[in-house]
């Protein structure tokens, strides 16, 4: 009975994970690679089809090419900007509405929980959410992007089932003290909740870092872009490379390498802070799927 | 009544300051997420751009028989059924497979590296992903390096209608089966050690024991993301398709969202794009419904 665990059919089935699971992570990286070698090689070795995972005929002109045009860096400007803006909007709001949620002993609390779980099953749709921003006069503004995702219900979920979790008896204690709720929620539940912040602001800034349909929806000028759309305006074909290229008057290192370029600048921040907060979203979305 | 009303008074006098950290998220619900269900009316009613946004006049089912005898539209719906069915159909199990392969990994420190590779992906803009799937299926990319070795012509895949639906899928699989192991993992650790002892007492097999253990053991995190997926089912990959396509790929790529925000955004027939999006939000609310009663009545394990 012991030897199950070694038996031969075992050991084969072993060798046989380990074939797969090299797969997956062989296909999971190959395309960052191939990225990453396309950018420092020469235009002529791309076009023929010739660059894989080593650069051919290395060089840095379209690193130089994409660095030198105002226009990437002014969009990178921006998804910082937005980035921040919307994250502290949406933190506020997640948190205050996760907090008055955890309150068992509120009165109308089911209403309010529903209030919020009714949108994840159902939504107004895309076109009545454009006519809405564009009335409201929120085009062109960080708030078209900020305002209409502020709360994520998934992330609120998850900052409710936290908040529940906490001991009460703190609280409590504060509330005797003479302290209102506004200062219970600041001084007392905040700082013990520095760890579920730091995971939802995580949540938040990814997703917000990420996105670009919004602001290719709502914002008219190149000047107002995330680099998310300045990539996309590349893919799409529209009017990146003429920019970039009237800039650097170098048009033979053209489209598809400053595309590589492109996207190699856009995914380097995310890749420096993968493995850093890697594990504070695992644990949030366990958190999430617990109460979820 | 009475009692009641009395009720609400001394919950409002002695919850009053919880009561006013809800007001701004429930303007948000209001203002956001409710506003636009009820926008939705427009389908119903003329819209003016500029005017009202719950629209002029009403005209009643115009907009909704239009798009009933509207041929296109029937197109899309097809492309959403197909496109939706196969992603549910690669990218539900494969999660299962792929986390149960990780859970027979024993080396700690290897297991997290390759859970850390596959997560990878999910990490990236939907912008980043469907610019790689480009450069993947370039004519001078790695697919068509292997294909001018073989001796064959290369493949403009993106300008192929019958190539649309496996690249979309693929890159679906790509990011999203790592990811998506994470509930199975922590629900295989929560299974208790006891029952694999008992079972190998019996004289299972691994294969006995992953059949009868195992699955049953992650059954419920399953059908709780069967439910979900089925109720981003009609949504399918809105943003992606939108990267990907082209004219020339309508014919198989072309779905209900994105149809509809080429005749809302694009063409400026308001009310004839609402119209069309109220049909797949209650088609999505139907399905994600049923499902849930049909677990809940089957297997036991429901959302609400």
């Amino acid at each position: 009975m012991v030897t199950v665990g070694t038996s031969r059919g075992y050991r084969v089935f072993q060798a046989v994970n380990a074939v797969i699971l090299t797969g997956v992570v062989a296909v999971t990286l190959y395309p960052f690679f191939n990225i990453l070698a396309r950018s420092f090689s020469e235009e002529t070795f791309i076009r023929a089809g010739e660059v894989n995972l080593i650069p051919r005929g290395f060089n840095l002109t379209t690193y130089e090419i994409v660095a030198s045009d105002p226009m990437f860096w002014r969009n990178y400007g921006n998804t910082v900007y937005y980035t921040v803006v919307a994250t502290l909007v949406a933190i506020i709001l997640t948190t205050c509405y996760a907090y008055v949620l955890s309150k068992k002993h509120l009165k109308g609390r089911t209403a309010l929980i529903w209030i919020a779980v009714f949108t994840m099953i159902f939504s107004g749709g895309l076109i009545p959410n454009y006519v809405l921003v564009t009335s409201l006069g929120l085009r062109n503004s960080v708030w078209a992007i900020a305002l209409p995702n502020a709360i994520s219900v998934f992330n609120l979920l998850v900052m409710k089932a936290f908040f529940e979790s906490l001991p009460r008896d703190l609280e409590e204690a504060a509330a005797i003290d003479g302290l209102n709720t506004y200062g219970i929620l600041w001084r007392i539940v905040m700082p013990l909740s520095k760890a579920v912040v730091a995971t939802m602001v995580l949540f938040y800034a990814v997703s917000f870092w990420n996105s670009w349909f919004s602001a290719f929806l709502y914002m008219n000028e190149s000047e107002l872009f995330p680099v998310t759309v300045y990539l996309r305006n590349f893919i799409a074909g529209a009017t990146g490379v003429e920019n970039a290229g009237a800039v650097a008057g170098e048009l033979t290192q053209a489209a598809a390498n400053i595309q590589s370029v492109t996207i190699v600048l856009t995914v380097i921040p995310i890749l420096a802070v993968y493995p850093f907060v890697q594990r504070y979203f695992v644990s949030g979305v366990m958190l999430g799927a617990v109460k979820g | 009544m009475k009692a009641q009303d009395r009720t609400w008074r001394r919950a409002l006098r002695r919850d009053w300051q919880l009561y006013t950290l809800a007001i701004l998220p429930l303007l948000f619900f209001v203002i956001f997420r409710y506003a636009p269900m009820l926008g939705n009316i427009i389908a119903f009613r003329k819209f003016q751009p500029g005017g009202s946004i719950f629209g002029e006049e009403w005209v009643g089912l115009r907009y909704i028989n239009m798009f009933l005898s509207d041929p296109t539209f029937w197109n899309v719906f097809t492309n959403t059924l197909v496109l939706g069915g196969l992603t549910l159909l690669f990218c539900f199990p494969l999660p299962i497979v792929l986390a149960l392969l990780l859970n027979e990994i024993r080396t700690r420190r290897l297991k997290r590296f390759l859970q850390s590779v596959s997560y990878l992906p999910h990490f990236l803009s939907v912008v980043i992903v469907a610019a790689l799937v480009m450069q993947m299926t370039a004519v001078d990319g790695p697919i068509n390096q292997v294909l001018k070795s073989l001796g064959e012509q290369p493949v403009t895949f993106l300008q192929q209608p019958e190539w649309f639906r496996t690249i979309y899928v693929s890159s679906e699989v790509w990011q999203t089966v790592g990811w998506g192991t994470i509930l199975y993992l922590a629900a295989l650790t929560t299974i208790d050690e006891q029952l694999y002892e008992a079972a190998r007492m019996d004289g299972a097999s691994r294969w006995r024991q992953i059949w009868h253990v195992t699955l049953p053991g992650i059954r419920p995190t399953a059908v709780t993301l069967m439910i979900l997926n089925i109720g981003t089912f009609m949504a399918v990959g809105f943003e992606k398709i939108l990267l990907l396509y082209n004219p020339l790929t309508y014919p198989t790529g072309d779905v209900i969202s994105t149809y509809l925000f080429r005749m809302g955004v694009l063409s400026s027939n308001f009310s004839y794009a609402a119209a069309i999006g109220l049909f797949e939000a209650l088609v999505g609310l139907v399905l994600v419904v049923s499902a849930n009663v049909i677990s809940r009545r089957t297997v036991g394990t429901s959302l609400w």
